[in-house]
């Protein structure tokens, strides 16, 4: 049993902050189409927020949910800049937008080396975060479960937002018809540029969360953005729901197969399972449905 | 342009053959020879993409993938070769006692080797690409699902140190099918099979562009709805430029090891697959010299800048993506035309053909 349980609240840890890192990616790439290949640099630039609140406010517990909206913040204007400055002259080019985000990130990379030392900062773990909760019987470690609830209240909050917010409803009208929601008098650019914003401060609330777990350090944005898309792919489109459910699918296959095989090995095990999943379904778990021949 | 003149074309590649394998070996010094013969295993490669991506439209941003094939068999036949009956240095060090892993056994013979060099990826990327395109997987999924599967692949090598040699990967080669490798003669014979083979893939390509599948590949990038409507299965025309473009990626592979004398992960990853990308987006992505001539460009500006100054050299890179793609993006090898253009009409902009199937894809 034990086998059984160990991996899947790792799995489930691991699939929370894969959501989380996918979350932003999802939103703009349904919004806009674009594949932002920066976003997990954007999700760097979170920790490293983070490091540099800490610094400021050093030995507290409150470091951390300080650093959760300073770091959304950051990471956000770090987004508008790229939305304003170069994405927004990219329109419907997918691709080149994609390739053109792998240059920005290659040189966020490298400004982050060149700023901070070159094997990465510690970044604290708050005092309340060390220790276990005893759920039915099996030891929780306090920062899983964080990064668990991280994420439940950013979906719900997305959810919320784009479900009962005036801005939400213009987003979700922009998704489903850019075209007919412009002739209705919604401003799509400014609904865009709002979307990389916020887009883009998930990703920075994400490379908070995992900041806690693993290392911040130049590359580490580069180790997400691959399986974030992987999720995004696996979920569908602008699904929050398929997201939430192949960010949790993804994790959970990762520790599994990390568990009975090595944490590489896993990795190609998780790349074929998505692959043999779009062929079940090309278009994610949960698709909109439209009649374009796709 | 290369259709209303196919000997213009042809005597490019001409004179490109009279340099490198005339001109070149003549002029340069061994050690610039040899770093030639890498930009020519790049060239290789970039070919290919040039092939899938410029003309098919389908970003393949893990070419990496291909390479390590050809790589690694080149690299496991070349080790063995040097080992002799004995068991390969690095993995000795690891486990006196272990047998050779069963793998490694078949790359003792040379014939073996070669034919593992063209099968292994068009076994693999006939696979990979039957499977995606069939269920008519492409765009962005594509292009990071490829770059996905160079980042397993180089994961998998890292972490496999006794069977790969893992990041330190497998080097100190002694034999080249017989030759003695550090033998400047047998140097200069190893830059001309490369370069030769960048010539005929040139050629190949040159004539597959003329074909009835070139303008088909052309047809399904730019409306892939139409070709299918017309009759023709796109998923086997883009399949069949993802096999070339992955077979030449692994006959570039297979000439940078005795060049280059060492295959590692590093050299195959997300960053060495984006690296192969940016040659080709500079020198022209649907142009027939553009992917060469920009690859080898690219590879001259890492192996001098990047060598000097690297923290420059990885700010030019992204700089060169931003503003080639965002300003130019058919490449350098766009400009001529443009210009001409500009000449006879000031004001009529015209959409480049590669983001004008984009357009047709975001409808889509």
């Amino acid at each position: 049993m034990d086998a059984l349980i160990a991996p899947l609240l790792n799995g489930s840890a691991q699939g929370a902050l894969l959501l989380l890192a996918a979350l932003g990616l999802s939103l703009t790439f349904g919004q806009m189409g674009v594949i932002n290949m920066a976003h997990g640099e954007f999700l760097m630039i979170g920790a490293f927020a983070a490091y540099l609140v800490q610094q400021v406010i050093s030995a507290s517990n409150l470091s951390i949910p300080v650093a959760l909206p300073v770091a959304f913040v950051v990471a956000g204007l770090f987004g508008l800049l790229l939305e304003v400055t170069i994405i927004q002259w990219m329109y419907r080019r997918p691709l080149d937008t994609l390739l053109v985000t792998v240059g920005v990130g290659l040189i966020l990379q490298q400004a982050a080396l060149h700023i901070f030392p070159s094997q990465g900062v510690p970044v604290e773990k708050p005092g309340w975060l060390d220790g276990q909760l005893n759920i039915l019987g099996y030891q929780w470690p306090l920062r899983q479960l964080f990064t668990i609830v991280l994420a439940a209240v950013c979906v719900a909050a997305l959810a919320a937002w784009l479900k009962y917010s005036s801005f939400g409803r213009r987003i979700r009208a922009t998704v489903h018809n850019r075209d007919l929601a412009e002739t209705s008098g919604i401003p799509t650019r400014t609904v865009d540029r709002l979307t990389f914003f916020v887009g883009s401060g998930l990703a920075g609330v994400a490379g908070v969360a995992a900041s806690l777990i693993g290392g911040t350090n130049s590359q580490m944005g580069a180790q997400y953005i691959i399986p974030a898309f992987l999720v995004v792919a696996a979920g569908g489109i602008g699904q929050l729901k398929g997201t939430i459910l192949a960010g949790w699918a993804v994790g959970v296959a990762l520790s599994f197969f990390a568990y009975w095989t090595t944490g590489s090995l896993a990795q190609v095990l998780a790349f074929i399972l998505v692959i043999v999943f779009l062929q079940l379904r090309p278009q994610g778990l949960f698709t909109v449905r439209t009649r374009s021949l796709v | 342009m290369t259709k209303l003149k196919p000997w213009l074309s042809l005597s490019g590649i001409g004179v490109f053959a009279v340099l490198l394998l005339a001109v070149a070996p003549l002029m340069l010094t061994d050690h610039w020879l040899n770093n030639l013969g890498k930009y020519c295993c790049w060239a290789i490669a970039a070919v290919g993409i040039g092939l899938a991506w410029g003309r098919g439209g389908m970003l393949v941003m893990g070419q990496g993938v291909f390479f390590a094939l050809g790589a690694y068999a080149m690299a496991m036949h070349l080790t063995l070769e040097t080992a002799g009956d004995r068991i390969p240095g690095f993995m000795v060090l690891y486990d006196p006692l272990a047998p050779l892993p069963v793998f490694w056994e078949p790359f003792r013979s040379a014939g073996f080797t070669l034919l593992a060099i063209v099968v292994l990826p068009v076994v693999l990327a006939g696979v990979l690409g039957y499977a995606l395109f069939k269920r008519r997987v492409k765009g962005a999924y594509f292009a990071i699902l490829s770059q996905a599967l160079a980042v397993a692949l180089a994961t998998l090598i890292s972490s496999t140190i006794r069977e790969t040699g893992g990041d330190t990967g497998l080097s100190d080669f002694k034999y080249f099918f017989g030759f003695v490798l550090n033998d400047p003669a047998n140097k200069q014979l190893v830059f001309l099979i490369a370069a030769t083979l960048l010539i005929v893939c040139l050629l190949a390509v040159w004539q597959l562009y003329r074909s009835r599948f070139g303008e088909l590949l052309v047809a399904t990038r730019d409306a892939e709805e139409r070709v299918r409507f017309l009759g023709y299965d796109p998923a086997n025309v883009k399949l069949v430029a993802f096999v070339v473009a992955a077979l030449m990626a692994s006959i570039a592979g297979a000439m940078f090891v005795p060049i280059v004398g060492i295959i590692t992960p590093a050299e195959i990853g997300a960053a060495a697959s984006i690296l192969m990308i940016a040659g080709v987006a500079l020198g022209g992505r649907a142009s027939l010299f553009g992917p060469a001539l920009g690859a080898m460009a690219v590879g001259w500006g890492q192996s001098s800048l990047g060598s000097t100054w690297p923290d420059g050299w990885t700010y030019i890179l992204g700089l060169l993506f931003i503003v080639v793609i965002l300003f130019l993006p058919n490449g350098l090898s766009s400009l001529p035309a443009r210009f001409a253009a500009m000449r006879r009409s000031p004001e009529r902009q015209t959409v480049p053909a590669v983001a004008a199937a984009e357009l047709e894809e975001v409808r889509a």
